[in-house]
């Protein structure tokens, strides 16, 4: 656990070196209770029938995303360099939120958690706050602005500078990436779904946002930022995230082709209530 | 396969979400005119002219603020536009079965409404950006809102020619009459 910048820091403040390996401590600690809840979770709910290997593979990948980006070299490297500040941006900010979101984690707590404690996590859900937040314009907001805040103001400064604003810096962006997704492209139960149309126009306006954003960064570094560390970053952030929103793009009309599938189940059954319906098969 | 009016055996029953023939239709051509615009903006005006050429940019005639809203809200839509026409296209596929002359027709009017849209009202009209630069832009244009038109043209012609016959013996055909 031994960090570039902490390290570096370390003969001036010893301290700080200390609050370091407190918040690596913590991370580890988070994304252990992450691996082992989920595969606890499996093995609790074998009973109720089977689970696609694919979610379980994206939750690992997920939570491997975090690590890496939270944790190790480039974690350390994001200290001074932009660049890496900004790939670690796209893995805790949209990559391992999108992976973490599309391996269900409500649904598996759902179907392994005893009765009512599922109710609790299901009224919970339902609640008028988490409605408002989980709502795909204030998850745009919380997402967007929190990165206008960032890189706009002193706030990147200090994020390099204090360990807890950091650390809050860090929770905040996986937090409202994660809500953002959910929001958009979510596979968990979610009784107060946004429209189609609302979802897209949230959709869009975040796009915009984010490369909006990541070609003024390139103009605009932040001060303490090179040249072409500067221009580098915004370049990953512009590619990396049009990558990223490339798929929620995909993944939100997918979701809309799943819902909007012909069912003509309903007409097989009684095909004498409407006697028209024996032709009801969708041709391919 | 094609869409073709009075055929029950081609749309799913009342059990299904039900979806008319002309809303079918409908969406048929929206989804080429949406995947024509689509490949426009992403594809033809935004990959090969601006990233590859790089002949020219959004930075021209307003500030750099306008420009940079205008150039994220472009990107963002012309991505959005390019999938949407894309599943729209398998939605009425699954449902129906596409007529490939039709939405071919909507493509090529999507492509070169989008490129009339650009070369007249973007390049002339409020002259944000220009073909190119340092050099006599005329032939450029000529060749840019001429093969637009033409694209154009050709689209709305077999638009036209492939509108379903309800609309033809009804002469209630939304284009070309």
């Amino acid at each position: 656990m031994n960090r570039q910048g902490a390290s570096a820091h370390g003969s001036h403040h010893g301290s700080e070196a200390l609050t370091w390996v407190v918040f690596d401590s913590f991370i580890i600690t988070v994304l252990v209770v992450m691996a082992v809840g989920y595969a606890v979770a499996l093995r609790v709910s074998r009973g109720r029938g089977s689970w696609p290997v694919y979610r379980t593979t994206l939750w690992y990948l997920g939570v491997a995303c975090l690590g890496v980006g939270l944790i190790g070299p480039i974690a350390s490297a994001g200290h001074t360099s932009f660049t890496a500040h900004m790939f670690v941006h796209l893995l805790v900010g949209m990559v391992g939120p999108l992976l973490l979101v599309l391996a269900a984690p409500v649904t598996v707590a759902l179907r392994a958690l005893p009765l009512t404690s599922a109710r609790w996590l299901s009224r919970t859900l339902r609640s008028l706050p988490v409605r408002i937040i989980t709502h795909p314009l204030s998850a745009v907001l919380l997402n967007a602005g929190g990165l206008w805040l960032l890189y706009t103001t002193d706030l990147y400064h200090a994020m390099h500078s204090s360990v807890p604003v950091h650390a809050l810096v860090h929770l905040h962006l996986f937090l409202a990436g994660y809500v953002l997704t959910a929001s958009l492209v979510g596979v968990d139960p979610a009784p107060h779904r946004a429209s189609m149309r609302m979802r897209s126009a949230a959709l869009i306006l975040f796009i915009a946002a984010h490369q909006i954003l990541a070609k003024w960064l390139y103009a605009h570094p932040p001060d303490v930022v090179g040249r072409a560390d500067g221009e580098l970053g915004a370049q990953l952030m512009y590619y990396g995230g049009d990558v990223v929103d490339v798929s929620l793009i995909v993944l939100l009309f997918a979701g809309w082709y799943a819902a909007t599938r012909p069912r003509v189940t309903r007409a097989a059954r009684w095909p004498a209530e409407h006697p028209q319906d024996r032709f009801g098969s969708p041709r391919r | 396969m094609s869409i073709s009016p009075g055929d029950p055996g081609q749309f799913p029953g009342p059990g299904a979400p039900q979806v008319p023939h002309a809303r079918l239709d409908r969406r048929q051509v929206v989804s080429g005119f949406l995947f024509g615009c689509g490949i426009a903006a992403s594809v033809i005006d935004l990959f090969i002219f601006h990233l590859v050429l790089q002949w020219h940019h959004f930075y021209d005639r307003s500030t750099p603020e306008v420009a940079l809203i205008a150039d994220g809200f472009f990107h963002a839509f012309g991505w959005f536009i390019t999938v949407a026409g894309l599943f729209l296209l398998a939605d009425v596929r699954r449902r129906s079965g596409i007529n490939w002359r039709r939405w071919a027709g909507a493509t090529a009017t999507g492509v070169g409404l989008f490129q009339l849209f650009d070369g007249v009202v973007n390049h002339k009209v409020l002259r944000i950006h220009q073909i190119r630069y340092d050099v006599d832009v005329l032939p450029y244009d000529v060749v840019w809102i001429g093969s637009a038109l033409i694209i154009l043209a050709v689209g709305s012609f077999v638009l036209w020619r492939t509108r379903p016959r309800e609309a033809r013996a009804t002469t209630r055909g939304r284009e070309g009459t």
